[in-house]
Parts: structure tokens; C-alpha cells; sequence
């Protein structure tokens, strides 16, 4: 039988700390934040295939910093967590904080049982119906979850440096091109520039449909640095898969009133397979 | 609920199935033994899928019925299934629904985890996949057969796709259509199709067969002018999915109605009375 040397907790704990903290600052640093309309994250990313910004829901971003192989499998087990709950409940009831207290544990108990921490820093964003329903979860290596108000910055050396900048520069309700350029100016700080192709820009937009993720292309990105502002355009994506989406209001169309639907329903949502099916099975006759 | 978390070499893939599947939530019709008595389910009827210049139309009347009895007369059976494609069910309507939101989250999820769209062909193919996994379901009575349609975004045109209990799954060149009232649907657009429709001409054409369908077929419900309650009718282009407003609907059967009770029309009149004292004067 081996023996292994007695190693104090304290001692274990921070060097696995101190281990992911390293290895995270080597990475390229992201910025999220709340601006007039939803919420900005931008991150340096000089690939554009592989992201670090990405859609969960349809209220709900994710974005990685550090290794990865790891943030991205993080990211895949977001999708099937919002999915499933989304499928056995209701749309509405996927939110970001389950998401993030599933996230936290997941980091917890590997930075606690495995030999090796995840290096990896992630954020979770959830657009609210309003703007005070906005929510930023920034979780770390070993499962502390932190809920920012205004804006987090993850990854990369200088995080702290960053998040400095971005204290004295950040105000409320900034419209998106403005809001791009405090971030990418926080980011980059006095003696850099970074252009479009060195950035990847996605928003959480609201009034944008059901599904509220957004990339912004490079042309966009560039003209906003330069100064323009962006027509967050209220894509009418909305027909897309409205699909699951249980409208309380539903059964309206079943009344004898000759008013069957609502203008604005009929136009962008397309009925909810969810409902129908209760109704429906409610009425199998008997046998 | 805890995180998914799957080892590398048994991951479930971008499949939502595979990892519902997993989580053991799979809906499962087709358990039941086989000496069960079968109950007088639910059903949809008729859908029709129509390609024309720009797209693809698609159609579905909003009768559901169990045996006899009309138990829902506003059910949608068009549905889109993600920004550029559409599925209608006709067949035992709880399990078609359910295929349906199961099918819209299997695009959306792939589409997700990957970062890129399935092609037209692929979504088809899964659609076939699901279809085919019910086959059992069906054996036991709750059939359904669904219309796929899109707009094949990579070539350029829209295509049809129909399928049957099996899970086989054929491309339709220009109209498919399924259900009770798919013969007299069918009929209708066949006699009325030709490659150069427009918009206009494409919804008339859908909105004539299912009103012959509906004619015909006791289990294929009419525009409800006294609820106002009118079949589902969706254009799939270039644009996306878009479902035709009610008003716009409501007026084309209208004047349908108006010509087809028009003296000039060929609808056959009811013959007149027979009984004495019943005869015209």
C-alpha cells in the first residue's frame, strides 16, 4: 500500500488555487456588462470559430475564460441543464441562477475531489423583462459564484487592472455602440487597440424575440469603435422556433368569441405545441 | 437539477434525445400490452405543403376530433420547426404535439451546442428518425404522420419532405399532403398546381383544398365564421417561417365562399323537396 505524505489542507487548497489562478491569468480577459437594452459581453478572441461567448437559452449567455476544452464542455452542459428544464417544466422557467448554483457545485466538488481544479472562469447572463431583472453571475475556479450588479471581467493577467478601468469608465444605461467602446477601452486600457478581428461581441438583447442572443459581426464591431452607433435591428426572428413556449393566454382561442388571437400573437408567436398537448390529452375520451 | 455531465467517450453528442434519453425522460407511447383496450384518441386531420416561386406554403385545419366527437376546433397543426422550416402533424394529436416540440428542440439544441445549423436534409432526415422510433406507438394505434417543409437556404429553393409510419421518407417535388382529407386536398392542389405560383396563388390554392377537404371529410374542420376561427396558414422563405395573419385568411375565405355561392358557380345546389306539400309553388 502507498503511503502519501501528509499535506495540510490549507496547504492543498491553495495550491490548487494558486495552480488555476495561474493558469487562467495566462488566457485573454472578457468584460460583461448591462447597457440601455440588455447585456454586452466582449471578449479578446482573435479565433472566430472558437468561441468564448455563447448562447444557453433564450435569455441566457455563457461566456469562458481559461482552458478551453474545459469552459466549452462547461458551456455543452448549460445547454442540456436549460434544455431539460426547459422541456420538463416550461421556458419560462429556465433561469440563470440554477444554472449558476449547477455551475458552482460542478466547480466546487472538482476543486475539492479531483487532482486537478478546472482553470477556468465563467460567466452567466441573464436578460430580465426589465432592466432590474438583469443578472451577471460570475463563478470561479472552485465554485464561488459571485452576482455582480453592473459588470465582471474574467480571465487574463490583468483582470484586476481591467476591472479598475472599467469602474471609472462604466455608466448605466449606456446604448450598445457606447457601451462596446467603454468595454473594448477597459479591455485594451491606454496603450493598446484592438480591431474587430480580435474580438468577439455578442449582446443579450431585449425586444429582439424569443431567442434574445445575438453576435454582432465584425463590420458592426468596426463601425461602433469608429465611433457609429448600432440599430440592434428587432429581428423578427421571433417566428423562429416559438415553438415550445407555453402561452398562458392559450386557451383564449378556444373561447366562442369571434376575437380568436391577438394581433401581435399571430404574427410572431406561432402556438406552443406545450399547451396543446395538456389539452388535448385532457380529452381522450374513455374507452 | 444538477449539470449533465457525461466522460468524454460516452458523450450523448448534440442530440437532445440522446441526452433526454439519458435523463429518462423519453416519452414512451408505445408500452402498453398489446391486448390493451384502445382508446378513441384525439386526431388531427388534414395538412397540406405547397412549393411555389419563393418557398414553400403550408396549411392545416384546426379540427380535432376523437372517434364522433369534435374535441378541439381550434388545434394548430403548423408549426415552425426553427427560422427556416416547418412541420405539420396530422394523426394522434397528444404524441404529435409532442413529436413536434420534441423536434423543434432537437434543431434548436444541435444548433446550439454545435454553433451552426443542420441542413434542410439533415433536419428532414431527423424528423424520419423520430417518425420511425414511434413506429411501435403506432402499431398500437397513435400514428402520426408529419409534412416537413423548408427553405433550403444552401440551394436556394424550398423542398417537401412527407413521411409515413415507418419513418420512410420521400421528397415531394411540388405538393404533399397527409391526413384524413389528404385525397380531396391532394385532388385539389393537383388539378390547381403549376411551377410558376406566386405568394397569392399558393395560399388560394391551399386555402381551396382545405376547404374541399373539409367538405368532404367529416373529421376536416371549415373556416368557423361564426368564432372566426380559420386554419393555419404559414409561408416558409428566404425570410423565414411566417404564419399569415388571421385577418388576411379570413378574407380569403370569405371570398371563396362569396364565388362558390355565386349564381354563376358550379357548386352542386341542394335538390329541391320532394315531400308534397313541400314543392315550389
Amino acid at each position: 500500500m502507498s503511503m502519501s505524505f501528509y499535506v495540510p489542507a490549507e496547504q492543498q487548497m491553495k495550491d490548487k488555487a494558486d495552480f488555476a489562478r495561474k493558469n487562467i491569468a495566462r488566457g485573454k480577459a472578457l468584460a460583461a456588462m448591462l447597457y440601455a437594452d440588455g447585456i454586452l459581453i466582449c471578449a479578446e478572441n482573435t479565433s472566430s470559430t472558437l468561441r468564448k461567448v455563447s448562447e444557453i437559452y433564450d435569455r441566457i449567455a455563457f461566456a469562458g475564460a481559461g482552458k478551453y476544452n474545459e469552459y466549452d464542455r462547461l458551456r455543452i452542459a448549460g445547454v442540456r441543464h436549460a434544455d431539460l428544464k426547459g422541456y420538463s417544466y416550461s421556458r419560462e422557467d429556465v433561469d440563470a441562477q440554477s444554472l449558476a448554483n449547477a455551475y458552482a457545485q460542478m466547480l466546487g466538488d472538482v476543486f475539492t475531489h479531483e487532482i486537478k481544479p478546472m482553470e477556468v472562469e465563467i460567466v452567466v447572463a441573464e436578460l430580465g423583462e426589465a432592466a432590474a431583472r438583469d443578472r451577471l453571475f460570475h463563478i470561479f475556479y472552485d465554485g464561488t459564484v459571485v452576482d455582480e450588479t453592473d459588470f465582471t471581467v474574467l480571465g487574463g493577467g490583468e483582470a484586476d487592472a481591467i476591472t479598475e478601468r472599467l469602474k471609472s469608465s462604466y455608466q448605466a444605461d449606456q446604448p450598445l455602440a457606447d457601451a462596446l467602446r467603454t468595454a473594448v477601452g477597459a479591455l485594451t486600457g491606454p496603450e493598446r487597440t484592438l480591431d474587430a478581428s480580435e474580438l468577439e461581441v455578442a449582446v443579450l438583447s431585449r425586444g429582439s424575440g424569443r431567442r434574445s442572443f445575438r453576435r454582432l459581426t465584425d463590420d458592426e464591431v468596426t463601425s461602433a469603435l469608429g465611433g457609429a452607433a448600432i440599430e440592434v435591428e428587432a429581428e423578427p426572428d421571433a417566428p423562429t422556433a416559438e415553438s415550445t413556449s407555453t402561452e398562458p393566454d392559450a386557451p383564449a382561442a378556444e373561447t366562442t368569441s369571434t376575437e380568436t388571437e391577438t394581433e401581435a400573437e399571430t404574427d410572431a408567436e406561432v402556438e406552443l405545441p406545450g399547451d396543446e398537448s395538456g389539452d388535448a390529452a385532457g380529452d381522450t375520451p374513455e374507452a | 437539477m444538477t449539470l449533465p455531465s457525461f466522460r468524454a467517450d460516452d458523450d450523448p453528442g448534440p442530440s437532445f434525445l440522446n441526452v433526454l434519453r439519458r435523463a429518462g425522460g423519453e416519452p414512451r407511447w408505445g408500452d402498453l400490452p398489446s391486448d390493451a383496450p384502445r382508446p378513441d384518441i384525439t386526431h388531427g386531420t388534414t395538412v397540406v405543403a405547397i412549393r411555389y416561386a419563393d418557398g414553400v406554403v403550408m396549411a392545416g385545419d384546426r379540427r380535432a376530433t376523437s372517434g364522433n366527437l369534435i374535441s378541439h376546433r381550434s388545434m394548430e397543426k403548423v408549426f415552425p420547426a426553427d427560422r427556416h422550416s416547418g412541420v405539420a402533424i396530422a394523426g394522434a394529436a397528444g404524441p404529435a404535439i409532442e413529436m413536434v416540440k420534441l423536434f423543434q428542440l432537437q434543431l434548436e439544441h444541435y444548433e446550439k451546442v454545435e454553433g451552426a445549423e443542420l441542413s434542410l436534409e439533415g433536419k428532414a432526415n431527423q424528423l424520419g428518425q423520430m417518425v420511425r422510433s414511434h413506429l411501435p406507438a403506432a402499431m398500437q394505434g397513435f400514428v402520426v404522420v408529419p409534412l416537413f417543409a423548408g427553405y433550403d437556404v444552401r440551394r436556394g429553393t424550398g423542398r417537401l419532405f412527407e413521411y409515413d409510419v415507418t419513418g420512410g421518407r420521400y421528397e415531394e417535388s411540388d405538393f404533399a399532403a397527409t391526413g384524413s382529407g389528404s385525397l380531396h386536398a391532394g385532388t385539389v392542389v393537383k388539378l390547381g398546381y403549376r411551377p410558376s405560383l406566386d405568394r397569392t396563388d399558393a395560399v388560394e390554392l391551399a386555402i381551396n383544398s382545405l376547404f374541399q377537404a373539409a367538405d368532404e371529410d367529416s373529421a376536416t374542420g371549415g373556416p368557423d365564421l361564426v368564432r372566426g376561427i380559420y386554419p393555419v396558414i404559414a409561408t416558409i422563405t428566404v425570410d423565414g417561417f411566417e404564419r399569415l395573419d388571421d385577418t388576411e385568411v379570413a378574407e380569403r375565405f370569405r371570398a371563396l365562399l362569396d364565388r362558390l355561392s355565386s349564381p354563376g358557380s358550379t357548386t352542386t345546389t341542394a335538390p329541391a323537396p320532394t315531400m308534397p306539400g313541400g314543392a315550389p309553388r
